[in-house]
């Protein structure tokens, strides 16, 4: 199977769950961006994505979603290691047209899961899963808004949330555009086009959230 | 009287090619599978050699000595190749093509080859338009072409100024192909150092694998030679480091003739000489002087004032320029045949008005050019050109003129062959730059990719076949037959010999010293006296050579030095045939220039009543004078002239 | 204007394939500057062979930026730090008195030392065997003018067609990734009617082969067109990808 044993195919399941996690960041983008300005519209969405069969066989494709792109990223990682070979060159040096990120993916990856297991234990453990596992948190699982005030008004996770979408940006200005390219959606004029739109796309949804967070720290 | 025998067909020139293929003998399908041919070089004429002759059913054992068959120094031509297509509606045609080579090699190549070349070139350009050679276009889709010197139409293909490499890519791509199907074995890094004869006909060859030092044998029913020309005898040219005439020599000592080797194109668009570190020179090609006006000062204080750094080109008013090339050809122009375009600035040069600091270097400018295109145009046709120039000199030639000097770069002669592309061993050919056959005296720039690809793909698959049809009940020979025995062991001996001589001085520094010799004595300017000296100083540096020689490392390992030794032992004794050769060619033709033969004005001066001849060098053993054959050339369709590039 | 410089050289020395190598350290005094760097590296030869020791082994021919025989990782770039050039259109200009330049082979599992500085880049022609050809003989084809081409698909297969095959491709990425020489000749050929006919299964067969011979995974840091002696597009590689994805979503 030409997804799993060329390089081509592996790196085209890598840009479909990659801008699949894209899509899905834009509609979390838009559903937070709600909270600014009302509680109760916000937790209206919440209750809708709450322990509902759609929403959760929803969940479960964004998870497939996660597995696949982050399982590849170990994959083509390996592999492209040993393509490099054991010996490393003594002198290195970057040429300027090559983004740092490009470079980088892996690890702002990893930072991006790990900060990804906060946000899931702070966010969604405490509402979907409470919901459907039935636990007794003393939190009411609908109540998003009150969640999001409680979390920032701590400034340490202010701050952290803010690493997050900075490694996230970085990861995506990159992930965007190198998605693109891999399938084939590029030409010599589109180049620099999906970049800047990458660049644009990515700065609106990570300054985005960033604001929000900021938001809510501002008004706790 | 002729001695030689060129196997010209019967019949009207046009009609020659045509009546041949009708008559041959070809080898049927099933024969062809038990037939093995030996290629060696991968360059146009190789690399097409191998891949079509795969194509029809023969074993190909194909080698080269860079590490891969893309690089062969043919990637290196830059300006395009000729084709009588006419696309231009311009008055061309076969025939034309035919002529125009004929008269450019100043009537000393053979009228029948020279046809069928022109009769081919049409179908080299079908070929590598099928292979997906990018050739340059027009807006309405078509091919484009543009014009080269010593013609009056436009019928030079071209692709960027890369002809060379994308001609070559089209030739390794066909010949990949058939590497891939196992029609093709493909010996990488491997140089051919002895022919193997059995019962007088070529059946194989001994090589030196250049990675493990070990030395191999391959037999096979016909050995083909492609391997190029012999200009790095004079150390410094445009060819390729690695680019050698071993290969041929080997075929001479082993009794094939050796045509012309007088006949060397010194090219007069290269960068200038600036350093004794130096180790090639660079090419700029022929195709800017399409628009590049090439001049000197007309003053002499001028050219002192260049030559001192006191003043600059673009000093120079306009009055006080010298077009030459316009001045003493008004009807070509900047665009005369090179052997006269480097004439003519060394003419200049040697009357002291060289423009650079060693005084040996004309200018090539563009500030007309500029005025009349635009800067835009310009560097939109020779912008990667202009680019390379600046790299190397630090000037930019889009402000001050270019400055360029004649070099090395092409052998006309070479192995000698008939019109079957067998020389006089059978079962030997030599194809493109290696063989001596199509330029004469002179070769017109486009005209190599021409040769090469013609005779590869489309004259030597051909008549290979009249002479392996006889060959069909021969079976393979066996690689421990004591033929092959003993030329191993001769190579081993030479190399235990250079090996063991361990004296002072590098390959380098003696071929440099070979150069030298070369370019004063056997260059642009050959005279009698110095012809003779030639001869006594590349004697002693023969013997120089032999017991004076530092080769590092071990004979069985790879060893650059002893690659370069080998070669460069080859190379002394090519000049000195050449310098033979020039003796006995008392005449001035081509890039053949004997200063004792020029008219008043200083043109060359050709002899046809006595040198309307293929001088055929025949080895009659080491350090004994080589005996010279005459391949007598009777024009029977062209009337040879004096070459009028005036009017 | 030029002058003489000197410089020191740390130089990569390794006996064989299989053999540990180490940096060597020279000395080099008065180098014009308008000579070129491999030049330059003739110079240090000259001089270790005066010293009966064995001269530094790196591949190079045409010398003229043309042939995609030399290579050199040189201050950490393939081909030095010019663009647009290879090794041996370098020109010590581009160098200071004082410097130390830092000579590396090639380095990819694609690309295995032979010795020294000299790799070996088989690898790339099995590439073009599996499929980077049009499948036509000698003799009976059409004539050249009898399919018109555009002009911008012919500039654009020109663009692709003047990869040299050097490698400094694959020895620039980190990922030890061929796709920029795979889908330069991929694009020349997919562009042009001629090499169009069979453009699915040469995709196919050429990125397998690739695959085989343990290239890596692109993932378009850019480093290969950057670093391109012959500026090579990697909107070439959105070709093939895309070529090579329609082709795999056809069958």
């Amino acid at each position: 199977m030409w997804l799993f044993n060329s390089s081509i195919g592996r790196k085209f399941v890598m840009s479909l769950s990659g801008l699949f996690l894209i899509l899905f960041l834009t509609f979390h983008f838009a559903m937070n961006l709600v909270a600014v300005f009302s509680g109760d519209a916000y937790n209206m969405v919440c209750e809708f994505l709450g322990a509902n069969w759609y929403a959760l066989v929803g969940t479960l494709v964004l998870a497939f979603g996660f597995v696949v792109h982050i399982f590849y990223a170990f994959w083509l990682t390996l592999q492209n290691r040993k393509a490099r070979g054991n010996d490393r060159y003594a002198v290195v040096a970057k040429p300027k047209q090559v983004e740092w990120a490009s470079q980088n993916m892996l690890v702002l990856g990893i930072i991006v899961i790990v900060f990804f297991v906060l946000h899931l234990a702070q966010f969604w453990y405490k509402m979907q899963f409470n919901e459907i596992a039935g636990l007794d948190l003393g939190v009411d699982p609908h109540d998003g808004y009150w969640l999001i005030q409680t979390t920032f008004s701590n400034p340490l996770f202010v701050v952290l949330y803010l690493v997050w979408f900075a490694a996230l940006w970085f990861h995506l200005t990159h992930g965007f555009w190198s998605a693109i390219q891999t399938i084939g959606w590029n030409n010599n004029v589109w180049l620099n086009r999906w970049k800047v739109i990458s660049n644009i796309y990515t700065t609106i949804i990570c300054v985005g959230f960033a604001f929000i967070a900021i938001y809510f720290y501002a008004i706790a | 009287m002729s001695q030689i025998d060129s196997k010209i067909p019967k019949g009207p020139l046009a009609e020659k090619w045509s009546n041949y293929k009708a008559h041959q003998k070809l080898v049927n399908p099933a024969n062809k599978r038990r037939l093995d041919i030996i290629v060696v070089g991968t360059g146009l004429a190789g690399a097409s050699a191998a891949a079509s002759l795969a194509e029809m059913g023969f074993n190909v054992l194909n080698f080269c000595i860079q590490d891969s068959p893309r690089r062969a120094h043919s990637i290196a031509a830059q300006g395009g190749i000729n084709a009588a297509k006419n696309y231009q509606n311009d008055g061309d045609s076969i025939y034309r093509l035919f002529y125009d080579t004929i008269k450019g090699g100043d009537y000393r190549a053979r009228e029948a080859n020279v046809y069928r070349l022109a009769e081919v070139s049409n179908n080299i350009i079908d070929q590598c338009v099928a292979q997906g050679v990018p050739f340059a276009r027009e807006y309405g889709g078509l091919l484009d072409n543009r014009s080269f010197g010593g013609a009056q139409v436009s019928r030079t293909f071209y692709a960027r100024g890369q002809t060379g490499q994308q001609l070559l890519l089209g030739a390794y791509s066909a010949l990949s192909r058939q590497i891939g199907k196992g029609k093709v074995k493909m010996y990488t890094r491997h140089e051919m150092l002895d022919v193997v004869l059995i019962d007088g006909r070529a059946r194989g060859i001994i090589t030196r694998n250049l990675i493990t030092g070990k030395i191999e044998r391959y037999a096979a029913h016909a050995v083909v030679v492609a391997t190029g020309g012999y200009v790095n005898t004079f150390f410094l040219s445009t060819n390729a480091m690695a680019s050698n005439g071993s290969a041929a020599w080997q075929c001479y000592k082993k009794g094939a003739y050796f045509a012309n080797p007088c006949m060397v194109q010194i090219h007069p668009t290269c960068i200038p000489v600036h350093g004794d570190f130096q180790s090639k020179l660079t090419l700029m090609s022929e195709s800017l002087r399409n628009d590049g006006r090439i001049w000197v000062p007309k003053k002499i204080e001028d050219a002192k004032a260049l030559q001192a750094g006191k003043k600059q080109g673009k000093d120079i008013p306009e009055e006080d320029r010298d077009y030459y090339l316009e001045r003493r050809y008004p009807a070509f122009g900047n665009m005369d045949p090179r052997d006269e375009a480097t004439r003519a600035a060394m003419e200049r040069c040697d009357a002291g008005f060289g423009v650079n600091n060693t005084g040996l270097a004309v200018f090539l400018d563009f500030s007309d050019a500029i005025k009349r295109l635009g800067k835009e145009v310009v560097k939109q046709k020779y912008g990667n050109l202009f680019d390379m120039y600046e790299e190397i000199t630090d000037e930019n030639p889009y402000e001050t003129p270019m400055m360029i000097y004649p070099a090395l770069h092409y052998s006309m002669g070479g192995l000698w062959v008939d019109y079957e592309l067998q020389t006089s061993i059978p079962g030997l050919f030599a194809i493109g730059e290696a063989n001596f056959s199509d330029h004469g005296a002179n070769r017109l720039g486009a005209s190599a990719l021409m040769q090469g690809l013609a005779d590869g793909y489309f004259v030597l698959p051909y008549t290979i076949q009249n002479y392996l049809a006889d060959q069909i009940q021969v079976p393979r020979f066996s690689t421990d037959l004591p033929e092959f025995e003993e030329a191993e062991k001769n190579i081993e001996a030479r190399i235990q010999k250079l090996m063991s001589i361990q004296g002072k001085e590098s390959v380098d520094s003696i071929h440099k010293r070979l150069g030298h010799i070369m370019w004063e004595h056997i260059g642009m300017a050959r005279d009698e006296k110095g012809l003779k000296e030639a001869i006594e100083m590349l004697k002693d540096l023969k013997k120089e050579f032999w017991s004076n020689v530092y080769i590092p490392g071990s004979g069985d390992d790879q060893n650059i030095e002893l690659e370069k030794a080998l070669r460069l032992a080859d190379f002394i004794e090519i000049g000195t045939l050449m310098a033979h050769d020039a003796l006995d060619r008392a005449e001035s033709c081509g890039g053949h220039f004997r200063v004792e033969h020029q008219t008043e004005e200083g043109e060359a001066l050709r002899h046809d009543d006595k040198f309307a001849y293929v001088s055929c060098w025949e080895y009659q053993g080491e350090d004994k004078d080589p005996v010279m054959l005459k391949e007598m050339l009777n024009y029977e369709f062209v009337v040879p002239q004096t070459r009028n590039y005036k009017k | 204007m030029d002058k003489n410089i000197n410089v020191t050289l740390k130089v990569w020395r390794q006996k064989g394939p299989k053999e540990k190598g180490r940096f060597e350290t020279y000395q080099l005094k008065n180098i014009f500057q308008g000579a070129s760097f491999l030049e330059m590296l003739d110079i240090l030869n000259e001089q270790l062979i005066k010293e009966g020791k064995d001269p530094v082994v790196f591949d190079h021919d045409c010398r003229e930026g043309i042939c995609g025989m030399c290579s050199l990782y040189i201050n950490g770039h393939p081909h030095g730090a010019a663009t647009g050039a290879t090794t041996c259109q370098l020109y010590m200009r581009r160098f200071n008195d004082g410097d130390t330049i830092t000579i590396e082979p090639w380095r990819s599992a694609g690309f295995p030392i032979i010795r020294d500085l000299m790799v070996d880049r088989s690898a790339y022609d099995k590439i073009i065997q599996a499929g980077g050809f049009v499948s036509v003989n000698t003799g009976g084809v059409p004539d050249a003018n009898a399919i018109p081409i555009p002009k911008e698909n012919a500039d654009l297969a020109m663009d692709a067609a003047a990869c040299i095959g050097c490698g400094a491709c694959a020895a620039a990425c980190k990922n030890g990734s061929a796709m920029l020489f795979v889908s330069a000749k991929v694009s020349q050929l997919a562009l042009l009617p001629q090499g169009r006919i069979e453009a699915a299964r040469r995709a196919k067969a050429m990125v397998a082969k690739m695959d085989e011979l343990g290239f890596g995974n692109c993932t378009n840091t850019g480093a290969c067109e950057a670093e391109c002696p012959k500026n090579i597009s990697i909107s070439n590689i959105a070709r093939l990808n895309r070529e090579f994805i329609s082709a795999k979503l056809k069958d």
